[in-house]
């Protein structure tokens, strides 16, 4: 424990060292305000749904940036071979970089707080649902840089893991929408709906924490944290 | 301190190592000689525990180090080939957190520190990011992460490669400082490197151990005898044919002639010194010798020779 959390605090260094953590949370930031706002003072309500129902999509490009160096990049500079023959082991090293990723991305959603905030200065916000979908957001983070993480496991080049991340993220995503379900057979498509990431998270959003999209979300995270720490210890230099 | 008991690992089709089996004690410098593409590098890993082995074993101070990779880990001191570090963090970071990665406390890795600072000389770039050291600087870091936990065994993975004459001295130098106390196990294909450091050799070819011993005696195995260069006084006929009475010698050879003196080069029997009775013979026949000197192969003779000349 004591050691997954040093490897993850290497990696937070390593996000706030380099121009590069500064210049995600700048764009994170733009982009997902400007494209709230945009359709926020049209609409004229005190609501954050549009905010919430743009994210899935945004974090599809968002999130695989944030993970796309985790392993890629040691196997690239070789500094894996450095760290796995620490007296740290694989999942250590695995959970590790998983915990900081998601501690960084949970810091880049804190500051969209500013949002809520001011909203409900101008009008009557329902902070319950506000609350419900951040926890909600967390949740669908985790899973999508459970995903990125994998993908960065498998290559050592950063555009691929960034890549690879995005398609394994989309199609999981997408899979559970009405865009595909809707031309399914009714069983298949509820299992498909199942099966989808946002799916879960619109549940969430909704403001009830149900046990299953908690089940969901834990099991889907550990499926992809297991299947990296398989490619780590197994695949190798 | 090392024992590597017949190693198997293939990538692919390509079959790295092929039944490796070697020790090295207590305070040796073991140099892995090998032309690039060897297995040196596979063999370094999988001691180190970075690869597991298809077959075979590895102990360190006896414990097998796929069993319990934790304890063995903190043994060994391992400097992996061109030396890869996190170029974003200064070295004082990077050592840092090694540091609490092995556990120390504040005392004692403000201790250790100062060591590995010392014998290292890294003092004036603790605090600069490591991707704009110099190559010199980044070795002497690579060294100080792999020291800082006083690990009593060092395993260095072409230690001095792409370093300058200068630099090169200086961390053979501290190499041979820091096998005071530890045991070293080191790959180069360089043959100077094992003359100037080690005190046993093992050389490795495609994958396979082809000769082990210290530099001196694998002179002799490569030669199969021993050579004698001698310049008489006299002519080159006459001397021949006197040469001919002595039947211990296996072989003679005329090599040139300089005015008035003639270059022989004389084939002895093994573990057998054949100086006194060239004297001797010198003496008796009244041949002046100008010139004597006994040839041992170098190593890089043996390397060429044992690893069919692939260097």
């Amino acid at each position: 424990m004591k050691r997954t959390i040093l490897v993850a605090r290497k990696e937070i260094l390593s996000y706030f060292i380099s121009p590069m953590g500064y210049i995600y949370l700048v764009i994170f930031l733009s982009v997902t305000s400007w494209l709230f706002m945009r359709g926020f003072f049209l609409m004229n309500q005190a609501d954050m749904r549009d905010f919430f129902t743009l994210l899935p999509w945004i974090f599809l490009l968002f999130i695989p940036a944030i993970t796309m160096k985790l392993f890629a990049e040691e196997r690239k500079s070789g500094t894996l071979e450095i760290a796995l023959t620490m007296p740290v082991n694989e999942w250590e090293f695995v959970l590790g970089k998983f915990l900081a990723s998601f501690l960084f991305f949970t810091f880049s959603i804190f500051l969209t707080l500013i949002i809520p905030v001011s909203i409900s200065i101008l009008g009557n916000l329902d902070w319950g649902q506000v609350i419900g979908s951040y926890i909600g957001t967390l949740f669908l983070g985790a899973a999508y840089i459970s995903i990125g993480m994998f993908a960065s496991s498998l290559t050592k080049n950063q555009v691929v893991a960034f890549i690879l991340g995005a398609i394994i993220t989309f199609f999981f995503f997408i899979i559970g929408e009405r865009l595909v379900t809707i031309s399914l057979p009714q069983g298949v498509a509820s299992v498909f709906q199942f099966l989808g990431l946002g799916y879960h998270f619109k549940s969430i959003a909704r403001g009830v924490l149900d046990t299953r999209d908690l089940i969901y979300y834990l099991s889907f995270i550990a499926f992809f944290i297991f299947l990296t720490y398989y490619v780590i210890k197994e695949k190798r230099p | 301190m090392i024992r590597v008991e017949g190693i198997w690992k293939a990538f692919g089709s390509i079959q790295a190592v092929k039944d490796v089996s070697f020790e090295v004690s207590k305070g040796e410098i073991v140099g892995l000689l090998g032309p690039n593409g060897a297995g040196k590098t596979t063999t370094m890993r999988i001691i180190t525990g970075f690869l597991y082995a298809d077959r075979g074993q590895v102990f360190v101070k006896d414990i097998n180090i796929e069993e319990r990779p934790e304890i063995v880990k903190r043994e060994i001191g391992y400097l992996p080939e061109d030396n890869p570090l996190y170029e974003d963090i200064t070295p004082y970071e990077l050592l840092l957190i090694s540091g609490k990665i092995y556990g120390m406390d504040g005392r004692r890795f403000k201790e250790r520190l100062k060591t590995v600072v010392d014998q290292t000389g890294i003092k004036e770039v603790l605090t600069r990011p490591i991707g704009d050291l110099s190559k010199g600087f980044r070795q002497r870091v690579g060294l100080a992460r792999a020291l800082l936990h006083d690990p009593s065994i060092l395993i260095l993975d072409e230690p001095t490669s792409g370093l300058d004459p200068h630099q090169i001295l200086e961390i053979r130098n501290l190499i041979k400082e820091l096998a005071r106390e530890k045991t070293v196990l080191l790959s180069t294909h360089i043959m100077q490197e094992v003359q100037a450091v080690c005190s046993s050799v093992i050389i490795i070819n495609k994958g396979e151990i082809v000769a082990r011993g210290t530099p001196d005696e694998l002179s002799i195995i490569a030669k199969g005898g021993n050579l004698l260069h001698v310049t008489f006084k006299g002519d080159e006929k006459e001397i021949r044919q006197k040469l001919q009475s002595l039947t211990f010698l296996e072989d003679i050879k005329f090599v040139g002639k300089e005015d008035e003196a003639s270059t022989f080069v004389l084939r002895g029997p093994e573990n057998r010194d054949i100086r006194e009775e060239i004297f001797n013979f010198a003496k008796d026949y009244n041949f002046p010798i100008l010139e004597m000197r006994r040839e041992k192969a170098t190593l890089e003779e043996v390397f060429l020779r044992l690893t069919g000349g692939e260097a």
